[in-house]
């Protein structure tokens, strides 16, 4: 079992001609992942690395009955194939691009409501089920299928997750990047939700970042109904204020968004503390025992 | 990015938000000149630096005489000014606004920036106008009063009422004060702010609603559509390293300790930087090369590292994904041999083509200490800086 994404997913990829899209596209069929097709607007009818190219989302999913679209779409652009898979219906849109305009975000958050896609993103390394389905950057290679969630906002930060487990024996469910953005479609609490319903899934690893107060709230939802054991760490506990540090998210003002309140609200809802990003999976497998 | 407050002003002006008459000066006598020009009896020198508390630091002066206007302009151009947000070596003031002064009846605050609990734009308004917003958030809350704002329909004018009526404004002043709003939501997202603040917005005697002050903070992600802001950039306002490293596309933030670090990804930097304090050591900067890093960049990334004369080590730390290992070690092997590093480098690789640059390394004769994981690189660069000092 796995969350969001199996063996049986069928993914189209938008921005499927470009050089990100053609190179992940290309790791993800290696991988296993069940790629349908692309989307370029104005290619359609072409072939691309033994893939169909359509010039519509609606019509790649009509031809190929896709439910998952990754999306390599340049930054200026990305607000508006996020729409177009909405529009689609797809079940789930993964965004990879890094970059785009806040105030974008802003309307594909507004547009999405009441749709039925769930947007992962953007600015993650995608969606990950050990063995069976590759969506993103990730190094496929890294991971190994197993019973633990690995649940980030930040991408290299989730393979050092995944690294430390695999290597002391401890296989992934299913591996979740968020984001780093401040506006995205999907928050922690959104996936510990599936985590917490997930046969597969016998406890959590959760990697905050500084900034805003979504670890907070999750910690709030995992005091009230969480019902598996999580390790938390959260990155950034020696960023100063008021400097963005990398991910336009990651930035302390106002005093809110400090890596001490956030470790703080997380070991008070009764996560296993990571002190250190070198213990993420001994302290969760600590925990276990 | 920040631009200045005469910037700012200029952005709002035409967004029809009322200021005050002013003008921009680089000399005393510039100042003076401004000063005569706008005619009055009562004038403001203010400086232009890209941070707040400037009247506490001495960076705002009122002048009654056009002698007082060159006297404060002397006193505060080339001055090192020291702000709550400047840190404490200040900054230098290259530049001063002159404006006129007014009768002020009542101060006022108002803000627009991107709400991430919300996903939206939130106004946010207070009868609390020149004071720091974070104290009287933090004291007293209920003093500030928020709108959400529908992207679909943008700030009605129902809802800037409701924010003045909250703010305790009466009577002819709050179609004044709804007309202010408006134009700071429309500039706010027809510029890309992240955030967009007014304090404060005065009352005047005169029943006039007045922008006094003004911040403008814009998203970097959207300045690539918006040319007008970027003309408005101040490199002098930024630390020069950070903008070098722009220049290569690498996000750079200098601290103050003295391990250099270099890592992909900005999650993992982060971590870098706290598991090298975890060790009892501090970090020198934040480094992410991102995921396309090359030799060229590994180079230039080196470079600006080993600038900050408080280095005494480095910390390779790089998670290939997309990035492979074999490519960062060669960029590491040839800017050691290029800049002929002569303090410890600790090198750790993991993933993508890891046993093809960890054998580079072993290879290249320097003296290159490798790591296994993260402990075991943090614990060796803080040992050798260490042990060398």
């Amino acid at each position: 079992m796995s969350i969001l994404i199996n063996k049986d997913t069928k993914v189209i990829c938008q921005g499927i001609t470009g050089s990100t899209g053609t190179f992940h596209s290309e790791q993800a069929v290696a991988y296993g992942t069940k790629m349908v097709g692309g989307v370029t607007p104005g290619k359609g009818g072409q072939d691309h690395i033994g893939l169909p190219v359509f010039d519509t989302v609606g019509e790649a999913v009509e031809k190929t009955g896709a439910n998952a679209t990754v999306i390599y779409v340049p930054p200026p652009f990305a607000a508006d194939a996020i729409m177009e898979a909405v529009d689609a219906e797809l079940d789930l849109a993964i965004c990879i691009t890094e970059g785009i305009p806040v105030l974008d975000m802003v309307k594909v958050i507004r547009y999405m409501e009441g749709k039925k896609t769930r947007l992962i993103g953007p600015n993650c390394p995608g969606v990950i089920t050990p063995g069976e389905c590759k969506i993103g950057i990730m190094p496929g290679h890294i991971h190994k299928q197993g019973r633990i969630g690995v649940l980030s906002r930040s991408g290299t930060l989730t393979y050092e997750a995944v690294g430390q487990l695999s290597a002391i024996g401890m296989g992934q469910s299913t591996c979740v990047g968020i984001g780093g953005d401040p506006v995205n479609g999907t928050n922690f609490i959104d996936m510990l939700e599936l985590y917490n319903k997930d046969d597969g899934t016998d406890a959590v690893i959760m990697i905050g970042e500084i900034g805003g107060t979504a670890e907070e709230e999750a910690a709030e939802y995992i005091k009230r109904e969480f019902k598996k054991p999580i390790t938390a760490f959260i990155a950034g506990a020696t960023a100063p204020p008021g400097k963005r540090m990398g991910h336009a998210g990651a930035i302390i003002s106002g005093g809110q968004g400090t890596a001490e309140a956030k470790f703080a609200a997380l070991e008070a809802a009764g996560c296993s503390i990571a002190k250190s990003p070198g213990e993420l999976a001994s302290t969760l497998k600590n925990s276990l025992n | 990015m920040n631009i200045h407050e005469y910037q700012a002003k200029e952005v709002l002006r035409s967004f029809k938000i009322e200021t005050l008459k002013g003008t921009v000066a680089n000399t005393p006598e510039e100042a003076v000149a401004a000063a005569k020009e706008m005619g009055g009896t009562l004038w403001v020198v203010k400086a232009q630096i890209h941070a707040g508390g400037r009247g506490k630091g001495g960076g705002v002066k009122l002048a009654k005489t056009l002698d007082e206007v060159k006297e404060h302009a002397n006193n505060i151009l080339g001055m090192q000014l020291i702000t709550h947000q400047t840190g404490p070596e200040g900054k230098q003031v290259n530049k001063i606004f002159i404006e006129q002064g007014c009768d002020i009846e009542k101060e006022y605050y108002v803000a627009a920036l991107v709400d991430r609990a919300t996903d939206r734009i939130v106004m946010m308004a207070s009868s609390e106008g020149g004071m720091d917003i974070e104290e009287v958030a933090e004291k007293t809350p209920e003093l500030i009063h928020k709108v959400v704002i529908d992207p679909a329909t943008g700030l009605m004018p129902f809802q800037a009422r409701q924010l003045a009526f909250a703010i305790g404004m009466k009577g002819k002043v709050v179609n004044k004060a709804v007309k202010q709003f408006i134009g700071l939501y429309n500039a706010f997202v027809a510029k890309d702010c992240s955030i967009a603040e007014i304090n404060p917005l005065v009352e005047t005697k005169q029943g006039d609603v007045i922008t006094l002050d003004a911040k403008m903070n814009f998203d970097s992600n959207a300045l690539y559509r918006r040319p007008d802001i970027m003309e408005y950039r101040d490199l002098t306002e930024e630390d020069p390293a950070e903008v070098e490293a722009s220049k290569d596309d690498l996000a750079f933030i200098k601290l103050d300790g003295n391990i250099g670090c270099l890592v992909n990804g900005a999650g993992l930097a982060m971590a870098t930087m706290d598991i090298i304090k975890l060790y009892g050591s501090e970090p020198a900067n934040f480094l992410d090369v991102g995921g396309g890093a090359n030799k060229e960049k590994v180079t230039s990334a080196f470079k600006l590292i080993l600038k900050d004369p408080n280095v005494k080590g480095v910390l390779v730390n790089i998670f290939g994904g997309i990035m492979k290992c074999d490519v960062i070690a060669e960029g590491v092997i040839a800017a050691t041999k290029d800049l002929g590093l002569d303090v410890p480098l600790v090198v750790r690789l993991a993933g993508t083509n890891v046993d093809k640059g960890k054998k580079l390394l072993a290879e290249s004769g320097l003296n290159i200490i490798p790591a296994d994981d993260l402990n075991d690189a943090a614990k060796k660069i803080v040992d050798a800086v260490k042990g060398g000092a």
